[in-house]
This record gives C-alpha cells, structure tokens and sequence, in this order.
C-alpha cells in the first residue's frame, strides 16, 4: 500500500536517519533536483551507506535517480541497484524508449549482483508533455512497472504555464495519467503540494487527486503525511460496505444464486473488486502500517 | 524612613557585606538580566572574597562571573542551572568548591532550614515603589512572575531590591511586599528586554520533534487522567511545547476542561486557559511576552512562588497535585534515569530546575526525546549525570515509540490497548547504539569533584567531576 510517498534529499544525513519514522508508507531518497551537481556522488554515497545500515521499518525504499539525458544515471544504478531498494524512480521520462534503455541498465547490474531479474520495480516521473502524452506507452513499457507518477512543477514549465493552487493547468495531464495507469492495469500517484504551510490547501488538493482515481501523493513535507495517508485510507463506512458486500456475495454463493443485490444495487464484479481491496488496504492499517504511530 | 539609596554600592556596604558570606538572586531576567553581573562587579570593587551565590539559575548573561570564579571573589555557587559558558569554565574547575546544584522546589525547602540562606538576596525588579513593594507585571523590563524571588525575600538576611522602573509609594499590586525589603536602588536597566523574554515562543516545525509531541499527546489521552479536572505541565522546548498544542486538539474536541497548567508558562498554555481547556495557569516563570501578558491581566493566571510551586517541605504544592508532566532530556538510561545536568562531552550545560520536582510528584512523568542528537544517542546504557531517577519516571516518548517503566505495567496496557506503538528501551538503546557506535567518553579527573547533585530530598544523588 502506497498512500504517501515522501521525499527526503539524498545529501542530508538528518533527514535520512528519520525516513522511517515519519510515517509515510514510501520514502523516496533524493539523488536528483535536491542535490547539486557538485554534491552527487556524496549523496550517492550516503544513500548507499543509509541503505546498507538503517533500518527503515516496513516503509517502502524508492531511490529518485538522474535523468537518462545527464552524466549521472548510469552510477545511480551501478551503485544503488546492488542496495536492492524496492523501486527506482526515473525522472523526465518521455517514452518507452526511455524506460526500455533504463530497464537494460538495472537487468545488467542486477544479474552481475545475483539479484533476481526484475525485481527491482519502477515508478516513473511524467513531467514533460511528452510524458504525459506518451503515458499508456510508457505504463506497458516494461514488466517492472509499478505504478506512474505525475511531476506537476517542471511540466507546467514545459507547458509554459504558471503552477497554480487550484491546479487547473494540470487536469488534463491528472486525467490522462489515471486512465493510463489505469488501463495498464497499475497504480497511479499524485504531484506534491508544495505550500508546506497551507494546510487546507494540501486537504483540498489532496481530495481532488482521489476523486480523480489516483492511489496516493507524493509529499515534500513530513507535516503533508498525516493528511494524506488520512485522506488516501478507507473510511469508516467505506469499510463497512466493502464487508457488507462480501457477506453479501458469500450468502449468494451459499444460496446458489447468481445475482447478488445490496441495499437495492446489483453487485458486479468490479464492485466486489474494489471492497477486496478496500478490505485489504484497511488491514493493512489496522496491521500497523509500518511506519504509523 | 528612607530604604531608597542612591547606587548599588551603598546598598551592599548598608548590608554590611562581609568576605565568606551567601548572596542570592533569581532569575526570573534569564538570559537579559544585567543585575547579577552590575552586583558582582561592585562586590569585586570593594575587594570582598570568597561568596557563595545562591541564585536560582545561572544564564548565558552572566558569563562575567567566571572572572569572579577565577579571582576568588566567587568560591561556592549553589543553583538548579548553569547555562554553558559558566557550566564549562565550572567542569574544567574554574571554582574553588563544589557547585551544589538544588532543584526549584528544594531552594526554598533549604533555605528555610538555614542551608544556603543568603546574607543579602538582590532582587531584581521590572517595577518597584521606594519602600520595596514590587512585581514583575508591569515596567519596560516587565518579566512576569516573580516566583523564585519569594524564598529570597522571606528568608534572606537582608533584601535589596533592584529597579529600573520606580514608582510612586505605594505599588499596590505587589508580588514582594515592602514587609521583606531593607533598601531599594534605581538603575538606568536591569535588563535587556529581549533576553529577558522571547516575543512569540514559535510552535516547533522540526518533523521528528513534531511526531514526538503527537504520541506524547496520545499517550497523554490513553493515560486515563485526561478528564474534567486535568492538571498539567510541559516545558518550552521543541517537542514538550508541540505536545501541549496537540493537547489542546484533544481537549477541545473531547471538551475536556482541565483544572490548571502549572510551572514555567509559554503562550501556548495561555491559549489553552483562553480557550477554556484550564481554569486557571500557575505561574511560578513567565517565558514570552503573552505570558506576561497574561498574568498581568488575567485574574485566573496567577503568580505562585517557588515553594507553592514545588517544595518537598511544603504540606502541599501545585506540583503535588499535577496529573502529569512533559519534560525533556540530554540523555536518559535504560533505567529511565535521566541527565539534564551534562552533555555529552561531561561538561555541565544545564541543571535540573525543576525537572526533579515534577517528576516525583506527578502522577504521570512523560520524557519526550529524539533517539538520537545529530551523532550522539540521547537513549544510553548510563547516564553520564543522574537528575532525576528513573523511579519517578513513567514513559519516554521517542520518535521510534514509546518505552514504559517496568513498574507502570497499567500504563504499558493502557497505551497498547490505544494503539501506540510501546517498545522496549532497551531495543531502543542497541537501535541507537548500532547508528552512532559507542563513542570514546570523555576524560573526567575523578579526584576532583566540580558539582555535586542534590536531590529535593537533601540527599546527593551524583557528582559532576572535572574535565
């Protein structure tokens, strides 16, 4: 489960320390846009050094590494791939293309360090209009996908618009980015909020993403992560009618009839999929999510 | 009769100041006050040796007391906190005897029986009329509660009380009555207002700190003191400040109305109290401006003295009816025992204050701490100091849970039963230790004893040695 993502800056060894305790379900260790040039390979390194000897819970390790269009991608992967982080987030991701070279690299390290082949997943970075529009593409792109990540800040640049709060310069790419991952059959994840101070806002924006369809948010700010992980759970009476409706269909079951209804509705397949996995995610937080409380 | 003298080194000469004697100050300027320093400076003038000051606490503002250290002017201190800069020169022996270090509570409790009871006690006061009535409520250096000041004026020898804001005979919302007061003497400032108290004290933003302070608060709420009547207190740093602000979250929205919030008060309480969460705030120190505010204005924000606030001897005090305490900690052992007193380097950096006091009396003793400062573990095998013991301690709120004393089994139940996640401390000190390594400690010269722990009990419970 993948409510929060949150990024930590690869080059800060304070915040890394903390990553597991924040209670976010993801972390994302920054070697890209929060690292200067000059400090790369220090952050590399501490990274590394992070992965190899803190424990971080059952949080999610994702590792953001450099554009395939910079000098830093290829050690990104040599150094952080034998680490086994759970997922590697490309960024400014244009098209298949793109994913096929990166898959090719992390298969290469992986069978050098005995690692399992395609273990390692991928959540891309979609930040470019191209990204965007080649979206379904890059979903199907490789076995190793898990989910796609909308980047809204350098793609209003590319659309050469201003970023606003009410995000209305980013609908169409929100929407387009659902129903690709969608289609693909995989998860889908939110662009942070990035007022760290507007605590409404990030309420507001935050309920739009899962009206939209989108499975969680990525967060800049710890103080974002209680907000969304409450937003992005099921609540109380979503519980109650996925569990409503699985009693419902067991007693079908058990009745031999083939049509089920619940409070005046037929109950379809993908009615019973969704409170599968609402009763699912629920356990999963009621389980201790790892890195709550 | 005539107690107004024209400086202070009339007053000291009519006090009759003599070589080896016990002068006392409070410390209710903190890191503004200049009082303590303009005293010493004619103490050293009039070529007066080996003093002991009993002064509730040292700050940052007095580092020229080092030089009276050196000189021999100064030989014995007696205090519940040195800031760093006088708490280093004391670790490398810069004082011919040892620091005694009392708490709040027991400063009081001492002095009523003869232990360190000052010859002369300086008083510094934002406001005074000619006779001696004065407060801190009003006046440009306006600091508040004058509560440590109390024991100084009862049972001091002589009184001196210090003002940069005379006024017309009489004060008549007093704190300290003239009763108490041999001379008064007026000074262009006894004080820089902007050390004396902080204009806002700012909600931490710090994550870890923040996340601390929210499972403290929870665990506050599934104590099971968290009722009509609550009693509370918490400290004005990073994560104990933060718990009171989500205290508050829950006592509003349970509708809570708790019964006072005591001991050193931020605005963040004050909010509280306005907000109908308290009846009333006792207030032996006021930390910012809107405490001050406060007590000034508001009649259920009232002014408490040290012994009221804390005293062993007292046959009651506030801190013996508080349900529960929030306080922070330098280092804290596997036993619970707790340093305030030293950093990790074995220098003296702090003191208990009145971290001990609390800690024995209220119901539930909360320790909130990060695991680890910057490199160093704060959760540790030992304890290099021992403030306060670990027996008066109930839980210790970190970021990667909260551990329960082995003798609060009901508590461990009760937070298990609400979800928090209660961990062992001892896992929590390998965690710690796995991260930073044990470190080298520190060279201490253990022939030489530099301060020496009192409990509020009278008793000494630890040595501080050179280093």
């Amino acid at each position: 489960m993948r409510r929060t993502m949150l990024f930590l800056p690869g080059n800060s060894p304070k915040m890394i320390v903390n990553g597991g305790v924040l209670g976010s379900d993801s972390i994302i260790f920054d070697l890209e846009d929060a690292v200067a040039p000059d400090e790369k390979d220090a952050a590399r390194l501490l990274v590394k050094e992070a992965l190899k000897n803190l424990d971080f819970g059952k949080c999610e390790i994702i590792v953001r590494i450099n554009s395939l269009d910079t000098e830093f991608w290829e050690e990104d992967i040599e150094e952080i791939i034998p680490l086994k982080p759970d997922v590697i987030m490309p960024t400014k991701v244009s098209g298949a293309e793109y994913i096929r070279r990166l898959d090719e690299k992390m298969s290469e390290v992986e069978k050098k360090h005995s690692i399992e082949q395609g273990s390692i997943k991928l959540i891309p970075l979609l930040e470019t209009a191209c990204g965007i529009e080649n979206a379904y593409e890059i979903a199907r792109a490789s076995s190793r996908m898990a989910a796609l990540y909308l980047g809204a800040e350098d793609l209003t640049a590319d659309l050469r618009c201003a970023r606003t709060k009410e995000g209305k310069e980013i609908e169409y790419a929100r929407t387009r980015l659902v129903c690709a991952a969608r289609a693909a059959g995989i998860e889908v994840y939110d662009t942070p909020f990035t007022d760290v101070d507007d605590m409404e806002g990030l309420e507001k924006d935050t309920r739009h993403a899962k009206a939209l369809g989108f499975t969680g948010k990525a967060v800049i700010n710890p103080r974002h992560v209680d907000c969304v992980n409450e937003i992005f759970s099921p609540t109380e009476a979503e519980i109650e009618y996925a569990r409503e409706v699985i009693e419902a269909i067991e007693q079908g079951k058990k009745e031999g009839r083939g049509a089920v209804s619940l409070r005046g509705k037929m109950i379809d397949a993908p009615i019973v999929e969704r409170a599968k996995n609402v009763l699912s995610a629920a356990e999963e937080i009621s389980g201790g999510a790892p890195c709550r409380n | 009769m005539q107690k107004l003298v024209k400086d202070i080194k009339t007053a000291i000469e009519k006090c009759g100041l003599q070589d080896g004697m016990c002068i006392g100050f409070h410390h209710h300027l903190r890191g503004g006050d200049y009082v303590l320093n303009m005293v010493m400076e004619q103490i050293a003038e009039l070529g007066i040796k080996d003093l002991t000051i009993n002064a509730s606490s040292i700050h940052e503002s007095h580092t020229p007391l080092i030089e009276h250290m050196k000189n021999g002017t100064v030989t014995g201190l007696v205090t519940a906190y040195i800031g760093p800069t006088v708490g280093k020169a004391v670790s490398q022996g810069v004082l011919k005897n040892p620091v005694v270090f009392q708490t709040h509570g027991y400063r009081p409790a001492g002095m009523a029986k003869g232990e360190y009871r000052p010859d002369i006690s300086f008083i510094a006061a934002p406001s005074s009329d000619p006779m001696g009535n004065c407060t801190g409520k009003i006046g440009k250096s306006a600091c508040g509660s004058l509560g440590y000041a109390f024991s100084d004026a009862e049972y001091a020898g002589k009184v001196v009380v210090i003002t940069d804001n005379l006024v017309d005979y009489p004060l008549t919302q007093y704190s300290i009555s003239e009763t108490s007061v041999d001379y008064v003497v007026k000074v262009d400032e006894i004080g820089d207002p902007k050390g004396i108290v902080s204009g806002t004290t700012r909600m931490p933003r710090n994550p870890v700190s923040l996340k601390i302070a929210q499972q403290a608060a929870k665990a506050i709420d599934a104590s099971g003191l968290l009722k009509d009547g609550f009693s509370f207190q918490t400290g004005a740093g990073g994560a104990s400040l933060a718990t009171a602000a989500y205290l508050k979250d829950i006592m509003l929205e349970k509708e809570i109305k708790g019964s006072y919030a005591l001991g050193g008060i931020t605005g963040y309480l004050v909010e509280m109290l306005e907000a109908g969460c308290f009846q009333a705030i006792q207030d032996v120190q006021c930390f910012d401006l809107k405490a001050v505010q406060s007590i000034r204005d508001n009649p259920c924000h009232a002014e408490i003295s040290a012994a009221h606030y804390a005293s062993p001897d007292a046959k009651s005090s506030a801190a013996s009816s508080l349900d529960v305490v929030v306080l922070g900690a330098t280092e804290i052992d596997v036993d619970f025992n707790v340093n305030v007193h030293t950093d990790s380097n074995g220098y003296i950096m702090g003191g208990s204050g009145g971290h001990s006091d609390v800690a024995q009396e209220a119901k539930m003793t909360i320790i909130v701490a990060p695991l680890l400062r910057t490199r160093y573990a704060v959760v540790k095998k030992h304890v290099k100091c021992i403030s306060t013991p670990g027996d008066s301690v109930d839980i210790l709120v970190t970021e990667y849970g909260i551990c329960v004393n082995p003798k609060r089994e009901d508590l461990k139940q009760r937070l298990t039963e609400a979800g928090l996640l209660v961990v062992d401390i001892h896992d929590l000190q390998k965690k710690a230790e796995k991260i930073t390594g044990i470190p080298e400690e520190p060279e201490e010269k253990e022939s030489r004893v530099v301060a020496e722990v009192m409990y509020r009990d009278g008793s000494i419970i630890d040595r501080i040695y050179q280093v």
